[in-house]
């Protein structure tokens, strides 16, 4: 077997942004003095000009991002999600969501893979917090080929968008010819009837892994790619319901109010089944590497397995 | 327009502005009313606009970061002609497209959506910003209380302006003293406002007498004569300016007149109107 290819979204966020740049005018990109973190300094590189660094000042430069929205410029706000989401919320609610301004939000280092900084800077409330304001599109791609794709549709999408990406490489999955992306559109990446999986973000790959080790048992999991958690792909997640009657959701976030709470709310609606949801069980996190970390908060593929096999 | 025109206009955006808020059964008139002079000096003299064509995309801005004293602007944009004086009546109505606070997704000459103070600042920084990437030449206005410089989103927004030398950005003060809690000096003093301003690199210009049009003409003319660096214009005023009982009493804040204060309040407008075609 061939090594797999493995890069950090947040990159491929700074790569496809100086696509994005080349291809319009009307894009500018914010940062706040973490341009190299964001991997915004891509951009900076090849834009200079379009690049605004606005220092340590998130709120402001959620503002300025929505200024220059009403001007017909296209800005991507770019900093860590704990600043984004967390520290700039209501001035997202206030000054991009409640006037409808097409402003995105390119939020890095989400979750707690974010490693060793610790529980300060790992967010795991963004889905939750963005999820709930009006007309916000949220999303979390899971590979390098998908938060390309996902810039790109951000782009085209007139409105606000949250885009989550992280710090460590992720295994890229996604590179098929038969891949298409589109907003607010999960992806089947495996078929089963026992039970659904649905995840996102870097933790995709890990289902994917959990659904291989659960086969060796006998167990067929069907693996859902949820990259848009707002709006849901309802259709896809009650069908999924409806063929394995229990539902599993998996995200580098909190229980209450992102992916697993989105997929509860629709199934107590349209089609209710027995749900698991794995995620930060209402618990801050802590400093150490990003992978003993997942491992330790049960977000790997082996701690996936493990609560499947014991729901299911 | 002349100094008399535009004090005869400025009265009657008083006029709207009390009525609005009467009609309402809430709102700000006090800050409202200290800035009507100022909001008349823009839409009537300064910003390159055109209520036919509210969005042509070359015009001046206007943010009002005082969000809570949307009477005044949606009083002076009625005036102005971007939409009927007689929908001010329907300020805070459920179903009006007046809202409580400026809405710029539904009032024609609304630039940006505003009322969580601080915030406006910001927003008018990226437009400015905007003009100075596309080598545009519009300019951006935006108006703050005193009060709302408490807020610490004020100051990252002015270190930003100045950093930049956004020269086509005006922040205007409407420095009337007062803010809910009581004296501005009182509660969280902002004081010294104008060296504030100055030492995040602004052209300060303070204004004796904001409710006064000569004061405010000489200001602006100022403004837009300076280059290379932001300008702050902060403006002394009286608020609740021109209705007897809400001048300087910080009671009027955000609170409407009833039936006999609104007749007395019209009876005092009248009066200045009046008086002002005597001249």
């Amino acid at each position: 077997m061939s090594e797999v290819k493995k890069i950090a979204t947040r990159q491929s966020y700074g790569n496809a942004l100086v696509e994005l740049g080349k291809k319009h005018e009307d894009v500018v990109v914010l940062d706040a003095d973490l341009a190299a973190a964001t991997q915004t300094g891509i951009f900076k590189k090849a834009f200079p000009e379009r690049h605004i660094d606005c220092g340590i000042a998130e709120c402001n430069m959620t503002g300025i991002g929505a200024g220059l929205a009403t001007t017909g410029k296209v800005p991507f706000v770019s900093t860590f999600a704990m600043f984004a989401a967390g520290r700039a919320f209501e001035q997202v609610r206030n000054s991009i969501g409640y006037p409808k301004l097409n402003v995105k939000i390119g939020a890095t280092h989400g979750g707690i893979s974010v490693g060793e900084d610790g529980a300060s800077h790992q967010c795991c409330e963004d889905f939750a917090l963005m999820r709930s304001i009006p007309g916000m599109v949220v999303a979390c791609p899971s590979d390098d080929v998908e938060a390309k794709a996902l810039v790109e549709a951000a782009y085209e999408h007139e409105g606000p968008v949250y885009m989550r990406f992280g710090r460590l490489a992720a295994p890229v999955i996604n590179d098929n010819p038969d891949y298409k992306f589109e907003l607010g559109k999960g992806i089947v990446m495996r078929e089963g009837k026992d039970i659904a999986i649905i995840a996102n973000g870097l933790l995709v790959a890990e289902a994917v892994a959990a659904a291989e080790k659960l086969a060796a048992d006998g167990i067929e999991a069907k693996v859902i790619n949820i990259h848009t958690i707002k709006p849901l792909d309802e259709e896809l997640v009650v069908a999924a319901a409806k063929e394995c009657g229990k539902v599993v959701t998996v995200e580098e976030h909190s229980v209450i109010g992102g992916l697993g709470g989105a997929v509860c709310e629709t199934l107590s609606e349209k089609y209710p089944v027995p749900v698991k949801r794995i995620g930060m069980n209402d618990v801050f996190g802590e400093s150490g590497p990003a992978v003993a970390l997942l491992a330790k908060y049960g977000l790997d593929a082996e701690g996936i397995y493990k609560q499947v096999k014991a729901f299911v | 327009m002349n100094t008399l025109e535009l004090q005869k206009t400025a009265n009657e955006v008083r006029k709207g502005i009390v009525t609005a808020v009467h009609s309402a059964k809430a709102g700000h008139p006090g800050g409202s009313l200290s800035a009507a002079d100022v909001f008349t000096y823009l839409y009537f003299e300064e910003m390159n606009i055109d209520p036919k064509n509210p969005k042509k995309p070359d015009r001046d801005r206007f943010v009002l970061s005082k969000g809570h004293t949307a009477p005044g602007l949606y009083s002076v944009l009625a005036e102005r002609g971007y939409f009927p004086k007689e929908d001010l009546k329907t300020l805070r109505h459920l179903g009006s497209y007046l809202q409580g606070h400026p809405d710029m997704k539904h009032i024609p000459g609304v630039d940006m959506s505003s009322g969580s103070l601080g915030q406006g600042i910001s927003a008018a920084v990226g437009m400015a910003l905007s003009a100075k990437l596309s080598n545009e030449s519009y300019r951006v206005y935006t108006l703050l209380g005193d009060g709302e410089l408490e807020e610490g989103q004020v100051w990252e927004a002015s270190m930003f302006a100045g950093h930049r030398k956004l020269d086509n950005l005006v922040v205007i003060v409407d420095n009337n003293g007062l803010q809910i809690d009581g004296n501005i000096a009182d509660v969280c003093s902002p004081y010294p406002i104008d060296k504030k301003f100055e030492a995040f690199n602004f052209h300060v210009i303070n204004v004796a007498d904001g409710n006064d049009m000569d004061q405010l003409r000489a200001a602006f003319d100022e403004a837009r004569a300076t280059k290379g660096m932001p300008t702050a214009i902060i403006m002394k005023t009286v608020k609740g300016k021109g209705v007897s009982f809400m001048e300087n009493n910080v009671g009027w804040h955000g609170k409407a007149p009833n039936d006999e204060q609104y007749a007395t309040a019209m009876e005092d407008l009248e009066k200045v109107g009046a008086a002002l075609c005597q001249k």
